[in-house]
C-alpha cells in the first residue's frame, strides 16, 4: 500500500522576510511539523575568488573585505595572514595588537547585530530596535578608528594602515565602559525574557556528537559544548599574548543543551569576552612600527619575487574563516585563492536542527547559526540547458580534479 | 425613525473608519517611541490607505476569486457593524433592540472567519499556514471568552431581573463594579483580565500575531492581498481593534462624565461621546500597544496551551467567585 502523505511543501527563500540574504529551503511540512528539508545555496555567487586571481594581494584586500557585509575585517585579516605566511612577512607587534582590537570590536558589533536579528525573528521587535541602537556606539567607534563604519580598510599586508593614537585610546575605553554597563541589561532583556525563552529553549537542538561529526564552527559549535575556537587552539596575532578561552553556555546556565537559547548565551558572553580582550590589548599594546613595509612599490616587488603557499585562519564572529593562497614566481597575482567562510561549515548542522521543528521555529533556527550567504557561496553551477540540482560525489570529484589540473598548468 | 437610523449608520461607519485609522497611527507612533524610534507621522495610516487604493489589485492565478475578493468586504462590514450594537458614552446603541453581546461575539467570529476564508482562497502555502493558525487561535480563545461573558450576563440576570441581561446598554446603565460584593469584585477582576488577554489574540497582535507572522510565513493570510483588497483588510483591522476595546470599555469602564459635571441634553451626549473615545484610546494603548512592544511572538501550540489551561482556569475561577458572591 502506498504511503499517503498529508503534508505539503513550503518554500522558504530564495527571497523571504526571514532571510537576510538569498538561500532556498524547501520544507516538507505536516501540519506545523517539519518532516524534512532540502537546502539549495548558490543564489549570491559573485565570483570573487575568480576576480581575486587576476589581482595582486594588496588589491585583493579590498575585494576580500567585500566578501561579507558584516565581517568586514575577517576576510581581509585571514587573507593577510595567509599571504604573510606564504611570503614569510613578519608583522610588527603593535600592528598585531591593533588587528586584535579591530577584530574584537567587529565581534561586538556583529554579535549585537545578530542578537537584534534573532529578536526580530521571534517577533520581539522592541529588543531588535534597542539592540541596534546600542550597536551604533561601536559602529561610530570603528569609524573613528578606521575611517569607515563598514569595510574598514585597515588591514595591510604586513600590518595595518592606521595607528591608534592616545586620543583614540580614550575613546575606546569610553566605549568599553558603555558596553560594560549595558552587558547585564542586554542579558536581562533577552535571556530572562519569558517569551524569548519560550521561543528559543529546546528549539533547534544540535547535540555535541552532531556538532563534532558535522564540523560545526564558531558559536554554533561552542553552544553545543564543543570548546572550539581558533583564538584558543592556534593563537595568532596578539591572541597568543593575551590568551583566550572558548566560551560554552554552561558558564552562564550551568548546562549545555545546544539549542538556540544556548547560542544566544554564547554570543552575549562573547561580547563580554571581547570587551576584556580589547581592554587587555589596549593596556599591553607595545610601541613601534605598524606595518612591515610602508612603501607599496617595494612591497609589491617582494610579493612578485615570493613563492609558496599559505593558510590564514581567523575566528570570525560566525566561526573559523580559512583563506588559502598560492604564489608562483614571476607574478604578483595570486595563483590560487580559496576562501572557506564559517557559514559553509555550519550548513550541514542545520539538518539535525530542523528535525521535528515547527514552522514557527524555522526563521530563528536559520538565524541561529548567524548565516552569511554571500560568504558561503563559492560555487555555482551553470548548465546551458536548465538547472541541475544534485551532483554526486564522483561528479564533484571529477570536476575538482579537472580544476586542480587547470590551475596547476598556469 | 428608520430613515434616521439609516443616516446615523452611515455617519457612524465613516466615523469609526476614520477613528480606526487615526488610532492606528497613534498606536504606531507610541509603539515606535517605546522602541526608541521616531515612528511614522500619526496620519500615516491614511497615506497608506490612499496609496493602497491606487495600487493594482492582484488576484493570484490559483485563488478562488469570489471568496478572495469577498473576504475583505466581509471583514470590513462585520467590523463596522459591531458598532451598531455598542452604546457610546450615554448614547444607546443604534440597533440596540436588534442584538446583544452574543451577536457581537458572533460578528467578531465572522470577521475572523473572513480572514481565514481569504487566506485559504489565496492558494498560497503561506496563506494556508496562516489561515490554519488563525483557526486554531479562534478555537483557543473562544472558550475563555465565552466563559467570561456568561459570568457577566449571569450576574446581571440575577441582579436586575427586569433588564435584558445580555444587552450592553444594561452594563453601561448599571456599572458592574457598584453592584458586586468583595468576592464578586475579585471574580470580575479575573473576568476582566481574561478579556484583556483575549483582546490581542482577537485582534491578531503580538504576542498572538501568528496568523500573519511576518518573519515566519511572510504576513501569512495577507501574503497575496494587495491594492484595494488589502486596504479593506487594513481598515477592517483598525475598526476591529476599536470594536474590541470599545466592548471592554462598555463592559467594565462604562462611567460617564456628564453626571459628574451635571450636564444634560446634547452637551451631555457630546461630552460622554468624546470621553468614550478617550477611554477607548487609553485602553487600546494599554492592552494592545504596550503588550505588543513588551513580548515576543508565541508559537501556535504555546498559545493554545496558554488559553486552554491557565486562562480558562482564570475565567472559571472568576465565574465561580461571581457565583459565590451572588449565592452566599
Amino acid at each position: 500500500m502506498a504511503e499517503i502523505s498529508y503534508g505539503y511543501s513550503v518554500p522558504i527563500g530564495p527571497i523571504h522576510p526571514a532571510l537576510k540574504e538569498p538561500i532556498e529551503f524547501v520544507f516538507d511540512i505536516e501540519g506545523e511539523k517539519v518532516k524534512g528539508v532540502k537546502i539549495y545555496a548558490g543564489h549570491a555567487h559573485r565570483g570573487i575568488e575568480w576576480m581575486g586571481m587576476r589581482r595582486n594581494p594588496i588589491q585583493n584586500l579590498y575585494l576580500a573585505e567585500r566578501i561579507c557585509g558584516i565581517c568586514s575585517v575577517t576576510h581581509a585579516l585571514a587573507l593577510a595572514l595567509a599571504v604573510e605566511r606564504a611570503l614569510n612577512i613578519e608583522v610588527p607587534p603593535r600592528a598585531q595588537y591593533i588587528r586584535l582590537i579591530v577584530a574584537e570590536l567587529e565581534r561586538i558589533h556583529s554579535h549585537l547585530l545578530w542578537a537584534g536579528v534573532a529578536a526580530h525573528e521571534v517577533g520581539f521587535d522592541s529588543a531588535f530596535m534597542l539592540l541596534w541602537k546600542v550597536r551604533e556606539n561601536v559602529m561610530d567607534l570603528l569609524e573613528k578608528l578606521t575611517g569607515n563604519r563598514v569595510n574598514y580598510a585597515i588591514i595591510q599586508i604586513g600590518g595595518v594602515r592606521r595607528d591608534i593614537t592616545e586620543e583614540l585610546r580614550h575613546e575606546i575605553w569610553k566605549s568599553l565602559d558603555y558596553y560594560r554597563t549595558l552587558s547585564e541589561r542586554i542579558k536581562v532583556l533577552l535571556l530572562e525574557d519569558p517569551t524569548f525563552t519560550l521561543r528559543t529553549r529546546d528549539v533547534g537542538v544540535l547535540t555535541k556528537e552532531d556538532a563534532l561529526s558535522l564540523c560545526a564552527v564558531g558559536p554554533t559549535a561552542r553552544a553545543s559544548g564543543v570548546p572550539k575556537d581558533v583564538r584558543q587552539d592556534q593563537p595568532y596575532i596578539a591572541y597568543a599574548d593575551i590568551g583566550v578561552k572558548a566560551i560554552t553556555p554552561d558558564l552562564y546556565t550551568g548546562e549545555v543543551k545546544g539549542d538556540v537559547y544556548d547560542r544566544t548565551v554564547v554570543r552575549l558572553l562573547e561580547i563580554d569576552q571581547s570587551i576584556d580582550l580589547i581592554d587587555k590589548a589596549l593596556t599591553n599594546m607595545p610601541d613601534g612600527e605598524i606595518v612591515y613595509e610602508k612603501n607599496l612599490v617595494k612591497l609589491l616587488a617582494l610579493i612578485k619575487k615570493g613563492e609558496g603557499e599559505g593558510v590564514g585562519r581567523h575566528e570570525a564572529p560566525r566561526g573559523e574563516d580559512v583563506h588559502y593562497v598560492k604564489f608562483v614566481p614571476g607574478s604578483e597575482n595570486l595563483a590560487v585563492w580559496k576562501v572557506r567562510a564559517p557559514t559553509y561549515s555550519n550548513l550541514l548542522p542545520w539538518v539535525p536542527m530542523f528535525k521535528d521543528a515547527e514552522v514557527a521555529d524555522i526563521p530563528i533556527i536559520v538565524a541561529s547559526t548567524d548565516p552569511c550567504m554571500s560568504c558561503l557561496n563559492r560555487a555555482t553551477l551553470v548548465y546551458p540547458s536548465g538547472r541541475k540540482e544534485v551532483l554526486t560525489h564522483e561528479e564533484l570529484h571529477k570536476l575538482s580534479v579537472e580544476k586542480t589540473r587547470r590551475l596547476s598548468r598556469r | 425613525m428608520i430613515f434616521l437610523k439609516l443616516i446615523l449608520t452611515v455617519f457612524l461607519s465613516a466615523w469609526v473608519m476614520f477613528i480606526g485609522l487615526l488610532y492606528k497611527g497613534i498606536d504606531r507612533k507610541i509603539a515606535a517611541r517605546l522602541q526608541a524610534r521616531f515612528g511614522p507621522p500619526i496620519i500615516q495610516p491614511f497615506y497608506d490607505v490612499i496609496k493602497l487604493l491606487q495600487k493594482e489589485n492582484i488576484v493570484p492565478e490559483n485563488a478562488v476569486p469570489w471568496i478572495f475578493n469577498g473576504a475583505p468586504w466581509l471583514a470590513l462590514l462585520a467590523s463596522i457593524s459591531l458598532f451598531f450594537y455598542q452604546p457610546m458614552g450615554s448614547l444607546p446603541p443604534i440597533l440596540g433592540d436588534r442584538g446583544d453581546i452574543i451577536l457581537i461575539l458572533y460578528v467578531f467570529t465572522v470577521a475572523a472567519i473572513a480572514i481565514v476564508a481569504g487566506g485559504f482562497a489565496s492558494g498560497s502555502p503561506f496563506a494556508t499556514v496562516g489561515a490554519q493558525r488563525e483557526m486554531v487561535l479562534l478555537m483557543s480563545y473562544e472558550f475563555p471568552l465565552a466563559t467570561a461573558i456568561i459570568a457577566l450576563a449571569w450576574y446581571y440576570s440575577k441582579t436586575f431581573s427586569d433588564l435584558p441581561a445580555f444587552s450592553l446598554y444594561t452594563y453601561v446603565l448599571k456599572p458592574i463594579w457598584s453592584h458586586v460584593g468583595p468576592l464578586g469584585f475579585l471574580g470580575m477582576l479575573l473576568i476582566m483580565l481574561t478579556i484583556l488577554v483575549v483582546a490581542p489574540a482577537e485582534l491578531g497582535k503580538i504576542p498572538f500575531d501568528i496568523a500573519e507572522a511576518e518573519t515566519e510565513i511572510a504576513e501569512g493570510v495577507m501574503v497575496e492581498y494587495s491594492g484595494k483588497n488589502y486596504a479593506l483588510f487594513y481598515i477592517a483591522d483598525g475598526v476591529k481593534t476599536l470594536a474590541m476595546t470599545a466592548l471592554v470599555v462598555n463592559m467594565f469602564f462604562p462611567w460617564n462624565l456628564s453626571s459628574f459635571f451635571g450636564l444634560s441634553g446634547v452637551g451631555a451626549y457630546l461630552l460622554d461621546f468624546i470621553f468614550f473615545w478617550v477611554k477607548v484610546l487609553a485602553l487600546l494603548l494599554i492592552s494592545v500597544t504596550l503588550v505588543r512592544v513588551a513580548f515576543a511572538r508565541l508559537k501556535v501550540d504555546q498559545i493554545a496551551r496558554f488559553y486552554w489551561f491557565p486562562l480558562l482556569l482564570t475565567s472559571m475561577v472568576g465565574l465561580l467567585l461571581v457565583v459565590c458572591d451572588k449565592l452566599v
